[in-house]
């Protein structure tokens, strides 16, 4: 005799198991319609595979397994899907749930099943895969899916495999009446699992209240290494870890499962099925199911389709409603109260009670805990439900959860000892479910969490790498502008300017005289010269002109008018003339031998040049405003003179500088301090000529005061720009005997020598006017006015020659000398 | 004298010790951040919603540190402030109405054929629970949404509405058994009485 041991507590309810147990297993009739949900099991709801309309047969699957713990849906029998809806499904809540509605064609017609007779030969694999197929879980109660449980995660050894044949619960019989009719299919079942599991030993435990079961199984175990274990009857020795207990001696610790210790719990229920799934390739759609109570006038089992409507059932065992007062799936210590009849009979559906007010009397009102320790005696997992009780009532679930709350197995055997009636279990429940809310949305909470700050770090992200692309963006604008700039400063740095500069200059020189360099320059002297004729003939020309305006002076105001424009036209032309010759005069200097012209700045003698001519402008007006005013107000008149006088000094001052500044540009001294030596000798004679026709004009017409004091500012003007072409000559003479030897650029020197040119021409011709002026009528004060602005624009140009004075010295031997036969 | 000596070198040598000591502490065992907001904001709902008048959970958690009203989570509601109390040895004091109601698990819904596929409410999901692109329809992922309805104003087309989350037969949960009442008293007496002693 093997040796069994006992669990903590127990109790010892009315078995009513007799009532049920005087039939044989009926056979339940065809239901019209089956009522399939689809989550029969612990796990995930399976999905769906039918859509309404479809017909399936007998066994086909209906709903595939989703996820690492489901299992598969069958249809019971053949016909045709209606629906694929929520209906009511048995569970304490009474809620709904997804189902496949099937109308049963009455046929019956299997489909097409793969029986196995050699199923001793196949693998655990094919095994597996086959129970698998056949959508079993687990008949006790719970409902797991037998193949997960059949393959441990981690492939422990298993023991001992253990069949639970207890069925504790009162009034349930239906492994007992299974054992009994069909104990062959339970331990051919049980082979096949010990054929997977490889286990030492196969236990079969079965409580001492079922001897028929007990002959059955011991005799269908016979040549087997199975071994029926008979246990004393005492609930909850059905209970996995009771059954556990019993007979190994072991207890499963806090939060594990058997596999952890090498043991394997299955339903007897569960190896029949195995079994029928294995040999004959039959899915799960029937089961054994205890129909019982008083209002049921023949109690009994049923081997009844999965999906049958609990009515239909009910009604076959002679259902009568005035006696019932209530539906219990389930026993009476674990079931639950079911709200309606027509629910349909799922996986786990073991038993259900048809029990009447006086057989199940609703349970008195509840009253206070007397601390009378009853239920710690009963309590099979050695807890302590009066500690739970008031933890889950405080709702302090942690406290409840540290007095090991989920190592309860919701037995109800505290429940059924207590003397104050405290729905105990219920607490317990209600306290589990409370803290697996809490987990479950700490979890989502967390979740949130994550994704919010992955949300805020993505979009933190985003925008740092926008950042950062925009910076690089612009670091690329930057360093193309640097590109740009360097290769713009890198180019003359690498060669040194002066280099640059010349080269330019031979190029320039060379797309000019593109035959031959000798030619060329040949030629260029050439176009010089022809030039040079050319500026001194519209000069004759210009002089022509003005003479005849002389000679038609008082005569015919409209033939004056008319010479005046022609002398004006011929300015510009001689102008242009000049320039054209100054251009061709640059290009010969472009030549090597001018190549010891130097570049210079440009930024500041430019400047300075806008300054005189900005000055000048201002000397222009304001002689205009004198001579406006002259006949009428002489004071202001005069006043206005010495303004012009100043600003006049201020205009000589600024040339004098930027004469200064334009020497910096260094330039070949020889040529240079020659030229300004030359240009003071002009300047001085200029002046002494003019002195001497303002003496004249004083002697001739002493009335013409206007004309005096014109005569006199351009003296002045003249003494001015002497000193100041003085000064320059001096600080050529100073840069040059300090600074090295550079050459002007030829833009400057071409500007520059222009503008001289104007200036020498402008002086002649004011000469010529002012002796015209002495000659003929002084008291003419249009031809005065006249005289006044040919002085004027002479005094611009004579500015410009200033400017340019110092580039002009730039040039070369050769060309210097045509510059200064163009200039006289 | 020499006492006297001898007990300022060995009181100093003690605060030399013990100060190199809880120098190499301070360093050794230097707290990052403060523990009690990370507490305070593993309790808050994380919904992100900012009823509370800051701009997520966190932000919340940093408040109540520094001392604001813990009554302030419409989402958490009572168990919640229940929490924080137990955590902040405070008073639970019951949820300011001003920060809203607690109205049970919300989850948003876009009425799809009425989206305009404008990413706005893509945009304002703290959780990046809303799905699509623009022009395409948009959905919420439901597992995901936390309720908070900030995705509600900015939808131009208002097709975005506040529905119960969906509960189904796995959502179920055992309700806490009605206390015994003295409506049930077995004492036929105090039925009478209508009040227990």
């Amino acid at each position: 005799m093997r040796q069994i041991w006992d669990f903590h507590g127990g109790v010892h309810p009315p078995e009513n198991k007799s009532q049920s147990t005087s039939r044989p297993i009926r056979k339940a009739t065809l239901p019209r319609t089956l009522i399939l949900p689809l989550s029969q099991h612990i796990g995930q709801p399976a999905k769906a595979l039918v859509a309404p309309g479809q017909k399936v047969l007998k066994g086909e699957v209906v709903a595939a397994a989703e996820g690492p713990v489901s299992v598969a849906v069958h249809a019971s029998s053949s016909g045709t899907v209606t629906a694929v809806e929520r209906r009511p499904v048995p569970h304490p809540s009474g809620l709904s749930d997804i189902c496949i509605v099937i109308e049963t064609d009455g046929e019956d017609a299997w489909t097409h099943l793969t029986p196995c007779e050699d199923y001793r030969s196949l693998s655990p694999e094919q095994l597996l895969e086959r129970v698998r197929q056949g959508g079993i879980a687990g008949m006790g109660g719970a409902g797991f899916p037998t193949a997960i449980k059949l393959h441990p995660p981690r492939n422990d050894k298993v023991n001992a495999l253990i069949l639970n044949a207890a069925e504790c619960e009162p009034y349930i019989t239906a492994d007992d009446m299974l054992m009994r009719e069909r104990a062959d299919e339970v331990i051919r079942g049980m082979e096949i699992m010990a054929q997977l599991l490889e286990p030492e030993e196969c236990l079969i435990g079965i409580e001492d209240n079922k001897p028929a079961a007990i002959a059955a199984l011991k005799q269908a175990a016979s040549g087997t290494h199975i071994e029926v274990v008979v246990i004393p009857t005492k609930y909850p020795s059905g209970g996995e870890k009771q059954l556990i207990k019993i007979l190994t001696g072991l207890e499963v610790p806090h939060g594990k499962i058997p596999a952890d210790i090498g043991v394997m719990c299955q339903n007897a229920g569960t190896a029949a099925a195995v079994y029928r799934a294995v040999r004959f390739g039959e899915p799960l759609i029937s089961r054994i199911t205890t129909v019982t109570g008083d209002g049921v006038a023949t109690p009994g089992n049923f081997e009844v389709l999965l999906g049958s409507p609990m009515s239909d059932l009910l009604q076959q065992a002679g259902f009568d409603a005035s006696k019932t007062d209530r539906l219990i799936m389930g026993g009476p210590m674990m079931g639950f109260t079911l709200t309606d009849p027509n629910l349909p009979l799922v996986k786990t559906s073991n038993c259900i009670m048809a029990v009447s007010a006086k057989e199940f009397p609703r349970p008195d009102p509840a009253q206070a805990c007397i601390r009378c320790g009853l239920c710690a005696e009963a309590c099979p997992a050695e807890l302590l439900p009066q500690q739970l009780y008031w933890f889950a009532k405080a709702q302090e679930f942690d406290k409840a959860e540290n007095y090991n709350l989920f190592d309860c197995i919701e037995c109800g055997a505290c429940s059924y000892v207590c003397p104050s009636s405290i729905p105990l279990v219920q607490y317990y429940r209600y306290a589990k479910n409370q803290i697996r809310v809490t987990a479950q949305e700490q979890q989502k909470s967390d979740k949130a969490r994550e994704r919010f700050e992955f949300r805020q770090a993505r979009l933190e992200r985003e925008k740092e790498e926008k950042e950062a692309k925009r910076k690089a963006r612009a670091e690329a604008a930057a360093k193309a502008q640097a590109e740009k700039v360097a290769q713009q400063q890198d180019a003359p740095a690498e060669v040194d300017p002066k280099k640059a500069a010349i080269e330019a200059a031979i190029k320039r020189a060379q797309a000019k005289r593109a035959p031959a360099p000798a030619q060329a320059q040949a030629q260029a002297q050439v176009n010089i010269a022809e030039l040079q004729t050319n500026v001194d003939k519209a000069r004759e020309k210009l002089e022509k002109v003005r003479e005849t305006l002389a000679e038609s002076d008082g005569a015919n105001a409209a033939m004056q008018e008319k010479l005046s424009n022609a002398i004006a036209k011929n300015e510009e032309r001689l102008a242009a003339a000049e320039k054209a010759l100054h251009d061709a005069q640059n290009s010969a200097q472009g030549t090597p031998a001018a190549s010891n012209a130097t570049p210079a700045t440009q930024a500041d003698p430019e400047q300075q040049a806008r300054a005189i001519a900005r000055t000048r402008d201002k000397i222009k007006t304001l002689t205009q405003a004198i001579e406006a005013c002259r006949e009428t107000d002489p004071q202001r008149a005069a006043q206005l003179t010495e303004t012009v006088e100043k600003t006049k000094a201020k205009l000589a001052e600024l040339e004098a500088e930027s004469a200064p500044t334009d020497k910096a540009i260094d330039k070949p001294p020889e040529p240079n301090l020659e030229e300004l030596t030359s240009q003071v000798e002009k300047a001085r004679d200029k002046l002494s000529m003019m002195q001497g026709m303002l003496d004249d004009a004083r002697a001739e017409q002493p009335a013409d005061e206007a004309k005096i004091a014109k005569l006199q500012r351009a003296v002045e003007k003249n003494q001015d720009r002497l000193a100041a072409a003085q000064k320059t000559l001096e600080e050529a003479r100073t840069q040059a005997s300090g600074a090295g030897v550079k050459a002007a650029s030829p833009e400057e020197i071409e500007a520059l020598t222009s503008a001289l040119e104007k200036a020498q021409d402008k002086l002649a011709m004011m000469q010529n006017m002012l002796s015209e002026a002495q000659q003929e009528s002084p008291m003419d004060e249009a031809k005065v006015a006249k005289l006044s602005r040919a002085v004027e624009k002479n005094q611009d140009r004579v500015a410009a020659a200033r400017a340019t004075l110092n580039e002009a010295r730039g040039d070369a031997a050769e060309n210097q000398t045509s510059t200064d036969g163009a200039g006289a | 004298m020499s006492i006297v000596v001898i007990a300022v070198l060995a009181l100093s040598a003690l605060a030399l010790t013990f100060g190199a000591v809880l120098g190499f502490a301070s360093v050794k065992f230097k707290v990052e951040g403060n523990p009690i907001v990370d507490q305070i904001d593993s309790l808050l709902p994380q919904t992100q919603c900012g009823q509370c008048g800051y701009p997520g959970c966190r932000p919340y958690a940093e408040a109540i540190a520094n001392g604001d009203a813990i009554n302030k989570c419409p989402p958490g509601g009572e168990a919640t402030i229940t929490a924080l109390a137990d955590l902040l040895d405070v008073e639970v004091v019951p949820l300011d109405s001003e920060h809203g109601e607690s109205k049970g698990k919300q989850v948003a819904y876009i009425r799809e054929d009425e989206c305009i596929g404008c990413t706005k409410c893509i945009q304002a999901c703290p959780v990046d629970a809303i799905l699509g692109a623009a022009k395409q329809m948009h959905t919420v992922i439901v597992s995901e949404c936390t309720g908070c309805d900030l995705c509600v104003d900015p939808c131009p087309v208002d097709c975005i509405d506040m529905i119960p989350a969906p509960s189904g037969i796995r959502d179920w949960a055992w309700d806490m058994p009605k206390p015994p009442t003295n409506n049930g008293a077995i004492i036929a007496t105090d039925q009478n009485n209508g009040m227990a002693a």
